[in-house]
Order: C-alpha cells, then structure tokens, then sequence
C-alpha cells in the first residue's frame, strides 16, 4: 500500500530549500528583537543603570491601590460573578443567536445560544471577535458635522448632538426626495420605525442592498415560485450534496447554521455508518471545497455551463465537454437520481439564470419541502441589486436631495463604489449613522453614529416566525444613540427603542402564542431565552447520531406544480452569455471567512486571523495555480500587476494548490482607505470584480518587487511525523479501525504497545481527569475556535511583522495539511509517476485537504515539564499541563521539546508595547482592555504560555458545584473553543466520569489490574473507541487529547495512516 | 622572656576588652532583663526548660506558619487566648486532641472545651494535621516562649525594633537563658582582665627594677598599646568588612523578601469607618456588607446604598457619615485605600474558603471586630498560603458530595489519615496561577 504524502504547504511538497533549511529549527527564522534602531553598548549600560534604579525605588513602598465599590450597587449583578445576557449577532447575512458574558458590567465574552433553532448554539469567529469591536477608540464619539469637530465639554457634545438633530429635520423636511440606504434589515421593529419615518418624510424611499448579495437567488425564486425570498435550506437532510461554487460551510449565506446542519451527516460511530457525499465544484479552494468527498476544480466560465449540463443529466441525459469534469459531474448526477428528495444542490452564482436552473434541479429531485424549503423562508438576505443600482444612477443624476446611510458604505463595498464617491457631492444632504469612520461617513455632512449593538436594543427575523431579541449588555460608552432611535426622533417620536421594540412584541408577537397570558410573563421568557418561535411547532433538531440516522419522512408532494419558470430561457441564456472551452486567464473573487465583506476590517482578531486554507493573514493576494507559476515563473511573493477591463492593480502572489488551472483569484474584504488603524491600507479593494461575476482575459505582469504574505502554514511543523489517520467510508464500514495506524515497538518479548513500555510512573487522576475528543470527521476548519480561545484567554495580536517571523500567539491553531487524492496516489505507488516536478504538479493541483486542530496535548509523560529548570511547567492531578507564568524564566527549553509545537513565547509585552498599537492599540488602552477577561492573566514579556485547557473555566464549575455540594455535572464545563464550535467537533469533559459525553465517545472503560506480588491492585481507565487515537502514540506521551479518524466518504483509494514528509 | 611574657599578657588584655566591647553592644541590642532568673510571676505556670534546638526549631516553625494569625504568645486574646500559661491551664494531653480537632473534642462533651468555645464566640479553631512529635514540639515551644513573650511584655521594650503595636512579637533572637550566660561571660571576663592587668603591672614593675636591662627591652617593657595600629591591622580590617558585607546581605535578603510583604499595613481611610464598632460592638456579620464574601472571587467592598440602610436613620449628622451622602449627592464612589493586595498572578477566591471550607474571616483577617482601622494580619506570601494548605484538613469534605471521590481515594491510599488540602491537589500551580 502507498503511503498517503501529507504537506502542509507546497514549499514542503517541492522540498524548497528555504523550508528544508527552517524545518528542524524551533523558530523559522532568526530575527533580532530592535524595530530598526540598534540600541549599542552605552543604551543598555544606560538603561541598566534606570532599570537598578527604578526597581529599588519601586521596592520602596507598594503603592497606593485603591478599592472603589460602586455607589449604588445593582441587585442581580455581583463584582467577579458574569452574568449573561441573550442577545443577536446579525452582520452581512451572518446570524448567530448569542449569550453575552458581561463582567462587572462589561461585555467580555460572546458564547453561542442553545436554545436557537437556527444557529443551535454555534458561533462564527466574526460572532466571537465582535465583542472586540464594541472597544474600539476610533468610534464616533458623537454627532459630528462634516468638520468631524467635537466639543470638548459633555454638555456642549450633548447640545451639538441636539443642534444636529435640529438641522437635520430642517433639512429633511424640505428635501424634495429622501433616500434610507441600508442592508437586508430582519428587525421586525427596525422596518416598522423605518415604516414612521417615512410616514413623516413621504419623499422618502427605503433601499436594501447587500454587499454579498443574493440578488439572483432571489430573483430566481420570484420567478420560479413567485416569492422574492431565500429558500430555507438543510443541509442535514440531504445524503448527496452537489454545490457550484457556493461556498456554503464559510462564506454562502449563513454558514454557522449550515454547518451545524452538515457536520450532523457527517459524523459516524459504531451505530452510525451512514454519511452524506460531497461534491464541490469550484475554481477557488475554499472551506467547503476542502471539505467536499469530491472536489473538481472548474474555471469560472464553466459554472454556469455545468449547472445547465447537470439539469440535463438529472432530467434526461447530456455530456459536458471537459472529460474531467464530465466523468465527475456524470457520477454525480447519477448519485442525485438515487437520492431523490434525500439530495441538494446550491449554487453560488450572481446570475439570476443560473440559479433558476439550480432550482430545477432541486426541484426536479424533489428536494423541495425536504432539504430546502420556501413555507419559512430565510430573510437574512431581502436585497435586490437594482433598486441601488437605480440610487446610484440616481446621485449620479442629481436627483437626490438628501440621503441616508445606515449600516452601509457602499462607496466601499458596492461595485460601483467609485462612482457613487465622485457622485456623492451632488446630494446636498448626506447623513451617515456609521460607527466608526468609513470611506462613505467622511463623505457625510453629519455622521449620527449608531451604537454598537452590544449598547442596543433590537429584535431580529432570520427566518420566518424565528425571532430574537437584541438587548444591551454595557450603557453607551460614548454619544451615541441608537440609530433607531436617530429615526424615530426624525420622524418626531422620540423615544426610547425599548419601548417601541416592546410595544412592537406586545401588539404582533404576543397574540401569536397562546402559552402565556400575561405579556410582562412572555417578554421576560423571550428575553431570558433571546429567542422566540411563533409556530411553537418547531423542535430542536436531533444531535444524537442515533436520532441523526432515523431516516426522515419524505414529503412527496410539497410545492410540485408550483415551480413556473421558463428553464428553456434559463439554458439558452446560459449557453448565449458563456463560452466554453475559453483559453483566457479567468480572475474571480471570493470572501474570507474572517474579513467577510471588509467592514470590520479594523479588528485586529479577525486581521490575524488565519484564512482556513491558504494560512495567509493580513490582507489579499492573487492566488495562482502551480502550473501557471511555472508559466509565468512567478514565486511566492512576487508582486504582480493584474490587468483586465478597467481594472489594474498589483498584488503579491500566492501559489495556491486546488486553484483551478487558467483562473486566479483574489479575496474581498480589503484594501479599506478609511477603517482605523489597523484596517487602513491592508491588500486591496476588488469589490468591483461583482459587477461582472468574473473577469476573463486578465494579464499578469511581474513588477520585479517582492511583497511578503504573512503566512502560518509551515510555521510550528511538526517534522513529518505521523499525525493523521484517515480513511474512506467504505472500509469504515467493514472496519471500526480502519485507517487507524496501530504503533508496535519491538521488544525482547514480541511487538509491544509503545504505552507499554515506559520508564515513566504514570498519574493517577482521583477525581478528574480533564480532556478533549476532536472528531476530525466534523471539524470544518472555520477557526472559530482559535477566535473564541483568543477572547477567553487574552491571546495577544501581534501584526504582520511578527507573523512573518512565526510568532503568532493563537494558543489553538488549525493545521490544513494537502494530501494525493487516491488517483495520483495509485499511480505514484505503481511507479507509472515518476517523481519529476511534473507530475507532482498534477498532485498539487486538486489536493485533499485535511484539518487538524492543534493545541496543547496536555501529555500526561509530558516532555516540556521534564526540561523546566525552574518548574514553571508542571502535572495536576486533574491531568493539566500547568503553565505558571510568574515561574517561568523564558528559556523556551519546554517549546523546544515540545513534539506538537504548541508552546507559544512572548517576546514583547504585547499589552504595554506601543510598537504594537499599529496592529493592535486595543491592546494598549485603558478602553481596549476592557474586553480582557479578568479571570486569565496577561502575560509578561518572556515567559512562554499553551493552551490551559481553560483551567479557569474548571475552576469555576468546580467551585459553583462544590458549592452546592455535588460533583460536576457534565456539561456544565467547557473550554472556549468547544463551546464556540458550530459542529460540536470539540468536545470537552471529565474522562473520570463514565457517564460524560466525553468517556461515552471514546468508549471509556475501567478496569481493575490484580496488583502482582502484594501490590496494590491498578485502576486503569482505557480507551475502547476504534476511531480514536493519540498524536504521535509511537512517543509515549500519552496525551489527554484525542482524536477520532478522518472518514471521508469516496469510492476509491484506501486512506490509511499518513506519512508526512519533511 | 619574662618581656615576651608581659607582652602576651598586654595582647590577651586588648583582645579581652574587645570582647568585653562586643557584649556590651550586644547587650544594648537585646532587651535584657535583670530578673532573668527569677521566677515567673504567674501563679500556676511553672517555668519551663528551653526545649532542645531542633525542638524548638520546629515548634517555632509550626506555630509561626499556623498560629500566629489566632493566638498571642502573651496572654493578649487575638481571636482565640493567649497562649500564656496554657500548660497550667490545660495539659498535653488534653490539648493535642483540641488542635486535631477541636470541634470533636467540643462534641464529646467537655465541659472546659465547650466554655472555651462559648467564651470565644463560637469561633471553630482550624484543625491541624500534626503528628505527636510536632504537637510535642509546638506545646513546648508555646510553653516556653509564651514566658519569654510575657516578660517581654511586662517590662518595657527599649528598642520594638520596628514591630507595629498589636503585632506579635515572634522575633528577636533574645532569651533569659542567654541573657543568663552572658552575664557569666561578662563577669568572667572582667575578671581575667582584671588578673591580666595586674599582671602586667607586675611585671612591668619587676622589669623596670632590674638594672640590667638592655635599651631595646626597655623600650619594650615602656611601650604604649599603640591602638591606632591596631585598628588599621589586616586581621581586624579584614574581619569587619567581612560582618559589613554580612551584614549588608542579609538586610538585602530580608527586604528582597519582604518586597510586596505588607503585613500590618493599615491605610488611613478616606472615611473613618470602624471595624471595631460595627463588627465587635454591633455584631454585623461581614456577609451583611461584604456581599460578595460567600459567592464571589471577591468579598466586595460595601456600595455606598449598604451604608444607607441603616445611616439613612442612624447619626446622619456625623461628618464621617456626610462623606457618604456626599458621595452619593456628586454621584462620585468612594475611594477606599486597598489593604489586601494579592498580585494579578495569584488567583484567590473568597466563596471557596468561605463558603465551601467553612473558614472563618478571623482565620486570614484576623481579629477585624477589634480593629478601629483596618490591619493587613497576615503576610499574605506565597509561603503563607501553601503552609496553611499543607496543614489543613478538609473537614467539610465529609458533607460535600463533590468530594466523595476524592475521600474514596484517600481512603483507600492512606487510611485513617486526615486528608489534608494539599492531598487532593491544594499546591498545584494552576488551582491559583492562570
């Protein structure tokens, strides 16, 4: 049997002398401390001499700290108790339903809601990292004209905000025509205050757009089934998954809800062997992509056309032309065929022809009323493209007199952003409610700023008879007012948003429940709970693998008939509009998971945030295909100019494996011209590429300059050492263990376990024994985990310089490693490869991807503690690695030793170091801290930290349950990134406690070993699951952290163990 | 010869004197006491023997780690006795069971201990996990420097050394025993110089009668003691930079030890509040204000709305009391001067001790219903800490559930044995560094 090859990047696969050189080092490359300026001999004699000073002064006397209770102490809220509060993340279409940890009244954490039906207690990272932005000192601080002056005096700042309210209704009410520019609004209560403004101003008209619309699904859905709305789609019903281009686990419409609805199919257990199949087809590698069973990279031109041929086949039969694609997209179809109203099929394209073809192809399946329906339609997206295509044309004309902005920056994110920002001046009042500076508020003559909406009030519809509730969890941090409240006192009805969203709840929602007959009783309730569901029908769905695997009833005839669209236009409009087999460069443009549409582009977390596949953080770059690198000799790095019907820009390039050959492609999201001082000025804007879907016939051209992508990828190796243990679907089900690499080590009395040979005493856990199982098979790689581990335990940002120099802090990280899909791998194993550079190519163009989330093993023989010359790495008898800051003396012996490379080291203090305000001045504010979590320590320069398994957060549950007398619950604990994870991939518990969800995963059982000769006897707790394994068993460090096998669901190739290279 | 012989005699005179020097300054650091042989003025105790070094050592040790924050040496009441006269009052094998575990001893009836525990406010003493030979050790220690304390006590100290009022005097190398021997010393010092003087007179006298006496040995025999060359000799200047540097290090060790150490700190308050008068005289349990002190991380420092309900009626005239409503009336908090400051590194919570372990606010606090200002009692070191979880017993575990199966396990490993806190993990990095 072949062994599978893993690399983590293709410096790896081709052995480039550079990674070669860093692989075997701890730290990829050396690079001295200063920012430039050499500090000599005299500078450190010099600051020695303070420094003595200073700390004996220092020792003198310990200062004066005060204690300042509050005045006036609010009853249900104690000073180091959190409380939480239900509220709603909604942004750019994503929807999570969210706890809001709050901490001596401050937001300081955001955890997923339980009780919601549609994100069921999944969050998304942009959710995570959006407490940070509540603190952020580049907001508006009040009402400012055009000049942007503030008063300096409170009392003046709240007249001016009064003046400003003045002038603005002087000029509304005798502006001829007033246009509301605002994304999809799912606020029940919002559209009805925007329905009393423009009762007060009938000159006005309301205009939706979305920077990542979905303009032509709901078009199609108008004309296929006369109702302009989103089908409601899951995912989870469906045991074939075809998908164009849509990359519905990252980006696509609202991927935290699917992935939850996904990753249910994707799990499998000894009473499940059941999963569903993945096709993707798609030119850029994205998250869903690398998940898919079967990926075929297509260029964009082909979408369209493959989505016509794919109709054909599922309603009589065709050929597409590309033999690849073909013999991909015919198994495929025939897979459809079998699943019929078990199946689904999206697409991600703009065109509104398209999408009326992927209708018909559901419907024809009938996939209608089964995993995608239209009865509760989803309205996180309600924009049409025209009716703003129609505004701009509108400013262009000067038929605006007075406009208002709110939660846009179309002269940002809207393709024709350009002009609407030359245009923009003709309109003789402009109002922002933006809040913080953008590129269309400084455009403004008043910028009303809105609140963030952790200082709000709200509601919000995802889906129909879904609602939740938005409510403040900190008081205004600065001047703002809600812009609710900004219309409603335009529209002069001034009053608190409270109240009109309370009234709203008490004259629509109330009478659609009949449970309660008191509405203080059901405002309390859907305020505890943050959710509402009208219908009352609805029930949680099952999450057990058992329930999971009752095969639902298929409801036969839910909308047929209904479906009218003329498909034969559709196809004809598709055949007219692209061509195939075009030789022409094909550029495209995706979304990052962590930027999104770009206007949070100033959060430092989301900057940092690794991209799931390429690694890449800290803005864009043109990803090109290995063979168009070889084409055009360009490296990684080089910076290249792009040039394609008006568009020119320059970028550095990335060589992407999985990028379909004759395409590139470049991330949205960038290159913000006004955004603080960490978005400013990072990659590029290509929000105009959405005008045309994809631009054909571009031209590369080296410029010779160089630009370095801050990538993690091969930063942290871990030196070719066997890690992954993966097979296919097929085996799993003759086999429990397939796939599993079973470590024997040779010993004088025959093959032995390598746990059983060890010098090492071994831990006995009396009460606890804390640990995690990551199912690789549901981990999707989304990082909200790495997100969420950085809000719980203050994980330092540390800029693009740093990345560059692997010091990126992210206690829990994300390796995506490539794999030969079985085919090449046949082929290398029968020696019909050879290794030339080739034909390894062909291997790196369409990869399998793998995700392996790494954080600290908490060995229990574990090395790092073994080489402390100070013990500042230590064992509990709970089986935590204990990391103690304050021991720590920084000689990073622990990181060197370390086999998973987890140990990260502070080389700055990041929270005092103004070097660092660049990228990340929350850091060193009084304001940004406060979303610090007061319960973690913030480290010092020069001490190393890892992941602690969130100890604090044991510790907390320990005590609330000692407390009440009685052990812990399971469940009642979980780290950061298990409660943060969309899939429940994570799963955190007591391995001690056979009754927790942990022990039942990996089939925990006791077993008492007769003690030898007088001894006592031995307790041991084994692991029973066949899917789960230890990293690096053969090592004997014996971790607490386990993982299940990945399975993936193919015909062909036999998986196994993975043999990495280095 | 009889030259070289008066010579020696002179040296040995200077050495003699120097010594004689020494004690006296020695004797000015020590709070000496004339009485140290006489007998103890306190009627039922009988004086006891210095115990052994290592004894001592370690009754010393035991009772500064664990005693200090409930008892006096002396017979001033902390929050329990004083520990004066404690064997007259009790014997070792009444008390070695009471330091166990008090409360059993309570339970089982006797009368003397339920006195004791009525006449403290029923303040449970924190049972110690000693062994016989450590409570031997402690008993004679308390037995024997409890006298030395009272002495020390009665007669006025001349130099306190530095020592807060109210801080128990635990230090200071002093004892009667000591100061008993150096007094022989002393004596027999001034004795032998007292025969070396005149020794050398003699002689000198002797010698200058003799009329032969060559002109060098007359110069020897009338020399002056040349002190000057004395003093700058190699030995001598050797040795005092050798104490110097001694010295120098050791002050250096202490205060880098002591760096952060704010044992007895007690800040002047921005309002005058009395611990004394609200805790001891009205007896307001410290949940009333501290709210927090059962629940939470932190005990909380009272909001001004708990001082309104009851000075919303009770002496609103009161300047100190003006303070509040002037607070409130500015809508400015008070600013309370910190006394208990634990490093951000160091995790402590209030509920897990309080609540879960049943300890007593005394136990870290001290007596705070006697303090008009409030006083940091203890070190609060890390030393500190651990010491208490090396020696507390987890007595509560019995009626927590959450401890069943740690009592399992210890029961199983060690017996009978009382399970101390640092058994089921209580010195590990991470129960308070995260």
């Amino acid at each position: 049997m072949a062994e599978k090859r893993y690399w983590k990047g293709l410096e790896e696969y081709t052995n480039e002398e550079s990674f070669v050189k860093n692989a075997e080092r701890e730290f990829s490359e050396f690079a001295p401390e200063d920012f430039g300026e050499n500090p000599n001999r005299r500078d450190f004699l010099k600051l020695m001499g303070f420094s003595l000073a200073a700390a004996s002064l220092a020792a003198c006397e310990a200062p004066v700290k005060k204690a300042i209770p509050y005045l006036n102490k609010p009853e249900d809220l104690d000073p180091t108790i959190p409380n939480f509060y239900a509220s709603t993340y909604f942004e750019g279409g994503d929807y999570c339903s969210i706890l809001v940890k709050t901490r001596e009244g401050r937001p300081v954490k955001i955890e997923g809601n339980t009780l919601s039906l549609i994100s069921m207690g999944g969050t998304s990272a942009r959710a995570q990292a959006s407490v940070l932005d509540l603190y952020d000192e580049t907001r508006y601080r009040a009402f400012v004209r055009k000049d942007g002056k503030l008063p300096e005096e409170p009392e003046a700042i709240v007249k001016q905000n009064a003046a400003i309210d003045k002038e603005i209704m002087d000029k509304l009410a005798s502006a001829r025509n007033i246009r509301l520019v605002t994304p999809t609004i799912i606020s029940p209560s919002t559209r009805q205050a925007i329905q009393d403004f423009i009762k007060k101003y009938p000159q006005a008209q309301h205009i939706q757009y979305d920077a990542l619309s979905a303009s032509s699904l709901l078009e199609a859905n108008q004309e296929s089934f006369g109702k302009a709305v989103l089908s409601t789609y899951d995912f989870g019903k469906a045991k074939v998954i075809v998908s164009i281009g849509a990359d519905f686990l990252g980006t696509w419409l609202s991927p935290t809800e699917f992935s939850r609805q996904y990753a249910r199919n994707r799990k499998v257990a000894k009473q499940k062997r059941e999963m569903n199949r993945h096709y993707q087809f798609e030119s850029v590698l994205t998250l869903t992509g690398a998940n898919a069973d079967y990926r075929t990279p297509i260029k964009p031109s082909q979408e369209a056309l493959l989505v016509a041929s794919l109709y054909k086949k599922v309603t009589g039969s065709d050929k597409f032309g590309d033999a690849k694609i073909e013999a991909m997209l015919e198994k495929a179809a025939k897979e459809l065929k079998a699943q019929r109203g078990k199946s689904l099929v999206v697409s991600g394209s703009r065109d509104k022809s398209v999408q009326i073809l992927v209708n018909a192809i559901n419907e024809a399946l009938g996939n209608y009323g089964n995993s995608l329906n239209l009865d509760t339609p989803t309205l996180t997206f309600q924009a049409l493209d025209a009716p703003m295509n129609g505004f701009v044309e509108e400013v262009k004309a000067g038929q605006v007199d007075a406009v208002v902005f709110y939660g846009v920056n179309p002269v940002y994110h809207h393709p024709r952003g350009q002009e609407l920002e030359k245009a923009l001046s003709k309109v003789k009042t402009k109002i922002s409610f933006a809040f913080q500076p953008d590129e269309t508020a400084v455009l403004c003559d008043y910028v009303c700023p809105d609140n963030h909406y952790l200082e709000s009030w709200g509601d919000a519809e995802p889906r129909q008879g879904h609602f939740s509730l938005i409510q403040p969890t900190i008081t205004n941090i600065y001047n703002t007012r809600q812009a609710q409240e900004s219309l409603l006192t335009w529209a002069g009805q001034a009053m608190p948003f409270y109240d009109y969203v309370r009234a709203y709840w008490q004259a629509n929602l109330f009478p659609a429940q009949s449970e309660m007959s008191s509405f203080d009783d059901f405002w309390k309730l859907s305020l505890h709970n943050g959710v509402f569901q009208a219908s009352g029908e609805a029930k949680p769905v099952s999450e057990t693998p058992e329930e999971a695997n009752q095969v639902e009833e298929l409801v036969e005839d839910a909308p047929k008939g209904t479906f009218k669209a003329d498909v034969n236009r559709a196809l004809a409009e598709v055949a007219k509009r692209y061509k195939a087999n075009s030789n022409d460069l094909e550029l495209t443009v995706y979304t990052k998971i962590s930027i999104g549409d770009g206007s949070r582009a100033n959060n430092p977390w989301l900057q940092e945030m690794p991209d799931p596949i390429s690694k890449a953080c800290w803005g864009n770059y043109l990803a090109i295909p290995q063979s168009l690198a070889k084409e055009k000799n360009l490296r990684q790095d080089d910076v290249v100019k792009v040039s394609a019907k008006g568009f020119t820009f320059e970028l550095p390039v990335l060589v992407q494996p999985g990028q379909a050959v004759g395409s590139v492609s470049v991330a949205l999201g960038y290159g913000r011209k006004v955004a603080g001082k960490v978005g400013q000025g990072v990659g590029v804007n290509m929000f105009g590429v959405l005008k045309e879907g994809f631009l054909s016939g571009i031209t590369l051209e080296a410029t010779g300059k160089q630009d370095r992508i801050a990538q993690t990828q091969t930063h942290h190796t871990i030196m070719g050492r066997d890690i992954i243990q993966e097979s296919i679907l097929k085996e799993y089900q003759k086999d429990e263990y397939a796939g599993r690499h079973i470590h024997k080590i040779a010993t004088y009395s025959g093959k032995r376990s390598p746990t059983d040979i060890t010098l090492w005493k071994g831990h006995f856990y009396p009460n606890h024994s804390w640990g995690l199982v990551i199912d690789l098979n549901s981990c999707l790689g989304c990082g909200a985990c790495t997100i969420a581990c950085q809000a719980e335990n203050n994980v330092p940002v540390v800029g693009k310089k740093e990345v560059l120099m692997s010091r990126e802090m992210h206690w829990i990280r994300i390796d995506r490693y490539y794999s030969n899909p079985p085919e090449v791998q046949e082929k290398l194993a029968s020696g019909e490869y050879d290794t030339t550079n080739r034909q390894l190519e062909e291997a790196a163009d369409n990869p399998e991807v793998t995700f392996f989330p790494m954080m600290c093993q908490h060995c229990n023989n574990a090395p790092c503690e073994t080489v402390c010359p100070v013990l500042a790495t230590t064992h509990s008898s709970e089986g935590l690695n204990q990391m103690t800051y304050n021991r720590c003396i920084g000689t990073r012996y622990c990181a060197n030793n370390c086999p998973y490379k987890v140990r990260r080291f502070n080389w700055f203090h990041y929270a005092e170091d103004t070097r660092f305000t660049e990228v990340n001045y929350h850091q060193t504010t009084d304001l940004g801290r406060m979303v610090l979590n007061p319960d973690v320590t913030v480290r010092s320069r020069g001490v190393m930290e890892k992941c602690t398994m969130c100890v604090q957060r044991i510790q907390a549950g320990k005590l609330e349950a000692k407390k009440e007398k009685r052990p812990v619950k399971d469940g009642e604990i979980t780290t950061a990134c298990a409660s943060a994870c969309p899939t429940e991939a994570i799963i955190f518990g007591d391995m001690r406690d056979l009754e927790s969800n942990i022990s039942k995963t990996l089939g925990i059982q006791k077993e008492t070993i007769k003690g030898e000769a007088g001894a006592k006897d031995k307790t041991e707790y084994k692991i029973t699951e066949p899917r789960a394994y230890h990293v690096l068993e053969e090592i004997n460090v014996q971790p607490q952290i386990a993982y299940l096998t990945k399975i993936r669901n193919k015909d062909e190739g036999k998986g196994g163990h993975g043999k990495g290279h280095a | 010869m009889l030259a070289q012989c008066r010579n020696y005699c002179q040296k040995l005179a200077i050495f003699t004197l120097a010594l004689l020097f020494a004690f006296r300054l020695q004797a000015q650091d020590t709070p000496t006491d004339s009485g140290a042989t006489a007998a103890p003025d306190g009627g039922a105790a009988a004086a006891s023997a210095k115990p052994d070094e290592a004894i001592y050592n370690k009754g010393k040790a035991l009772w500064e780690g664990n005693c200090t924050t409930c008892h006096a040496l002396s017979d001033e009441v902390v929050v329990g006795p004083g520990m004066y006269g404690i064997l007259g009052r009790r014997d070792k094998a009444w008390l070695k069971p009471w330091i166990k575990n008090s409360q059993a001893v309570i339970a089982s009836g006797d009368a003397y201990a339920v006195a004791l525990y009525n006449k403290y406010n029923q303040t449970v003493m924190t049972s110690f996990a000693f062994n016989d030979e450590e409570l031997d050790a402690l008993i004679d220690y308390i037995a024997y420097e409890s006298e030395v304390a009272m002495k020390q006590k009665d007669a006025p100290v001349a130099d306190a050394g530095g020592a807060t009022p109210g801080q128990v005097a635990n230090t200071g190398a002093s004892s009667g025993y000591f100061n008993l021997l150096l007094g022989i010393l002393f004596f027999v010092l001034v004795l032998i110089l007292a025969v070396l003087l005149l020794m050398i007179s003699i002689l000198s006298r002797f010698l200058n009668s003799k009329e032969d006496l060559a002109e060098e040995d007359k110069e020897v025999v009338n020399q002056r003691i040349n002190l000057g060359s004395l003093f700058t000799s190699r030995p001598v200047l050797g040795g005092v930079a050798l104490i110097f540097l001694l010295v120098i290090l050791k002050g250096g060790w202490d205060s880098l030890v002591d760096v952060g150490v704010q044992q007895g700190y007690a800040p002047t308050q921005p309002i005058a509040f009395s611990h004394k008068l609200h805790a001891g005289e009205y007896q307001i349990d410290c949940g009333y204000c501290h709210t927090g002190v059962y629940k939470g991380k932190s005990a909380v420092i009272p909001s001004a709305n708990i001082c309104m309900n009851c000075h919303n009626q009770v002496k609103i005239g009161s300047p100190e009391i003006q303070k509040i409503y002037k607070a409130i009336e500015n809508n400015r908090p008070i600013e309370w001067v910190r006394v208990h400051n634990l490093p951000d590194l160091a995790y402590f919570n209030h509920a897990q001790h309080t609540n879960v372990a049943g300890l007593a606010c005394e136990n870290c606090h001290g007596k705070i219903e006697e303090m008009e200002v409030v006083q940091q009692r203890a070190p609060l070191t890390m030393g500190w800490c651990i010491n208490c979880h090396r020696q507390t017993v987890v007595e509560h575990a019995k009626d927590n559930a959450y401890y069943d199966r740690l009592l399992e396990y210890h029961g199983k490993m060690r017996g009978n044995e009382p399970m101390t806190v640092e058994q089921i993990g209580g010195l590990e990095c991470s129960k308070c560094h995260y």
